[in-house]
């Protein structure tokens, strides 16, 4: 298990730092980091002075070092763009994009999981091949399509929900938080939905095939022939033993959702990070572009090694064939 | 024409000449064996397919007959004309039989711009795919095949492009790519930049399955015999064994181009994409999207649903086509 974990450490490491390596190409060699910081009529002697205080003439891989080393200390330089220190603009954005976050994969977990457990037991019901078409849609369609359509029926037709920004918002020291005022909660939830909907259907899909698997293995027979309820059998005992594939896939999945949320965060213009790191694409904002993806990379890498980890200590057979090898 | 090329022919498939006379021979009788195939028989069997397949070919057909079919040109500016902006579709209060779907902003017609507008999309789908699909199968074959460091080193880059989306790894690409030609004039660059992206963030799957198959082709006794007459590593990749990984690497590239098409209509719609001027799904989506609240519902509509029923008609084909030539579910 320890020899698991540092490995795994290590490999984490490399993905870290060949990131890393890519940030800073990027920041370095993509247009000159002094045009982008300067006016036009800045002289050429505060150029170069600016230059050599930035240390830019200094050997690349020193140049390396000091990104790497003041990036670990979250200190990623100013925003060409906004001309603020890219630290206080993400720690601002991230509330509102962790946020959406986290309801959407709650949408999607609350409601896929009973879809899957249903569709898996009846499956010949209209109401599991209606779940499934949806979810069929669901996957098909691009995800911006979906918070138009919710737009054009809640907001525009219906008039019933916002269509764009977070409400009000209630501030907890340095956490800014839309879940404790109504209007804050009324402008949650298309942007939630519109965010969740390809991963509830995915958790649904994945319950209703582990399910199916489930189902016909001996051991549910038996508990039949033991005469078991029906409830005890298809909660009890299948439910929990299909639940190791989806959590680890929900873990996964996480990365996804950040990715996604980039598309629904422009689509309800959600002051999150997503739409921020759009603006620093248009506007070539590359240190934004640059800590967005340090940022990116860093969940992802370690949401890959929880789940590892997870995986590991939650499913025995695993745990046997590591200490075997 | 005819003649000078069946005159040419022999001359220039001479090298081939085993492999032509195989093709010939077996020339009658390989429609009958189409005809009797597991693929056209699981084809027939699902209506759902054939009907995938009947709006995948009728999109593709009018897309690509645009300039002939549509009744109106957006490129021409000339033809446009102010007044007639914001027109709804001809059954609505207002509309004109000129127009059947109504007009945009800028006074196009939009069922002659989505009708040039699935053109570059499905354009820009295919080349994407294809640029994947070269990438893909070359890093494979040279990983398999090559083994030891190189295959680390390959699938190593794999591995870490595999935590990312596609999505972010197309909007890093186009993004870089923004950055570098910032000071150019982008718009005639952007179709390239956007199958390069798009084609980035989809190599990996490719690779990856191409490496595996690979694997196990790399010992098998033919290409051990070709080794040993003397072919060169090159040859023995790309024609003996690539031929057993074109399968595969057929279904992924039908289901990567549901997924690059909504890619590419994704990038255009958060302004990244396609310039405005340039009609795609997504930008004629970007454009009715701010003009949703003012009651223009067609704008956004009818391109949104050629997008999805697109996307779903292809999906529906490669789903198809991958449990078609599964031997497993057979």
């Amino acid at each position: 298990m320890l020899a698991f974990t540092i490995r795994r450490l290590f490999e984490a490491a490399i993905v870290m730092l060949t990131v890393a390596l890519l940030a800073f190409v990027l920041f370095r060699f993509v247009g000159d980091p002094i045009n982008q910081m300067v006016g036009q009529d800045t002289s050429l002697e505060d150029r170069l002075r600016l230059r050599e205080e930035l240390g830019l003439n200094d050997p690349v891989p020193v140049q390396f070092a000091r990104f790497v080393a003041s990036a670990a200390r979250f200190d990623f330089g100013i925003s060409y763009q906004m001309k603020q220190p890219v630290t206080a603009i993400i720690s601002e954005r991230a509330p509102a994009t962790i946020e959406l976050a986290l309801v959407a994969a709650l949408f999607a977990v609350s409601l896929g999981i009973p879809m899957g457990v249903y569709t898996g037991i009846h499956r010949e019901s209209w109401l599991s091949k209606l779940f499934l078409s949806v979810s069929l849609i669901g996957v098909s369609l691009p995800t911006f399509l979906i918070g138009i359509f919710l737009i054009y029926v809640f907001a525009v037709k219906l008039g019933v929900l916002p269509s764009f920004g977070r409400g009000e918002v209630v501030r907890l020291g340095f956490w800014n938080t839309g879940l404790l005022t109504a209007s804050g909660l009324k402008a949650l939830i298309l942007p939630a939905i519109t965010l969740g909907l390809f991963q509830m259907t995915l958790v649904t899909r994945l319950v209703r095939a582990e399910m199916l698997e489930v189902l016909r293995t001996d051991y549910i027979k038996f508990a039949r022939a033991r005469g078991l309820t029906l409830r005890a059998i298809n909660f009890g005992h299948a439910l929990k033993n299909t639940l190791v594939p989806v959590i680890t896939v929900i873990g996964l999945q996480l990365g996804a959702v950040i990715a996604f949320a980039i598309i629904t965060e422009t689509v309800f213009q959600w002051p999150g990070m997503g739409l921020m790191f759009i603006q620093a694409v248009q506007n070539a904002d590359i240190p934004v572009m640059a800590a967005y993806l340090l940022l990116v990379a860093f969940l992802f890498v370690l949401i890959n090694f929880l789940v590892d980890l997870i995986y590991v200590r939650v499913d025995p057979r695993i745990r046997i064939y590591g200490r075997g090898v | 024409m005819h003649d000078s090329a069946d005159k040419l022919a022999p001359a220039a498939a001479r090298p081939e000449s085993r492999e032509a006379t195989r093709q010939n021979s077996a020339g009658p009788g390989r429609w009958q064996r189409w005809q009797d195939s597991d693929l056209l028989h699981s084809f027939l069997r699902s209506k759902l397919v054939v009907l995938a397949a009947i709006v995948t070919v009728l999109l593709v057909g009018a897309a690509f007959l645009a300039p002939v079919i549509a009744p109106h040109n957006p490129y021409d500016l000339k033809s446009l004309s102010l007044l007639d902006s914001n027109l709804p579709p001809m059954w609505e209060a207002g509309g004109e039989p000129s127009y059947p779907l109504g007009t945009d902003d800028q006074g196009r017609d939009i069922l002659s711009t989505i009708l040039y507008g699935t053109r570059a999309s499905i354009l820009i789908g295919i080349c994407s795919v294809l640029f994947a699909v070269v990438i893909g199968l070359s890093a494979g074959l040279w990983a398999g095949y090559a083994g030891g460091r190189v295959d680390a080193l390959i699938m190593r880059i794999a591995d870490v492009q595999l935590t990312f989306p596609a999505i972010l790894t197309a909007l890093l690409i186009d993004g870089v790519a923004i950055a570098i030609f910032k000071n150019y004039n982008l718009d005639a660059a952007k179709f390239g930049i956007l199958v390069v992206a798009i084609g980035l963030s989809f190599w990996v799957q490719y690779a990856r399955t191409v490496r595996g198959v690979t694997l196990v082709e790399r010992n098998k006794e033919y290409v051990q015999a070709a080794r040993l007459i003397g072919i060169g590593a090159g040859k023995i990749m790309f024609q003996h064994i690539l031929p057993n990984v074109l399968s595969p690497v057929l279904v992924i590239a039908t289901i990567n181009l549901a997924l690059a098409i909504i890619t590419e209509a994704t990038l255009s719609f958060l302004g990244v994409g396609l310039p405005a001027t340039e009609p795609s799904l997504g930008t004629m989506i970007q454009i009715g999207n701010r003009y949703l609240f003012s009651g223009s519902w067609w704008m956004v509509a009818f391109p949104g649903l050629t997008l999805a029923v697109l996307a779903l008609s292809v999906n529906l084909l490669g789903d198809w086509l991958r449990d078609a030539l599964n031997p497993k579910l057979r």
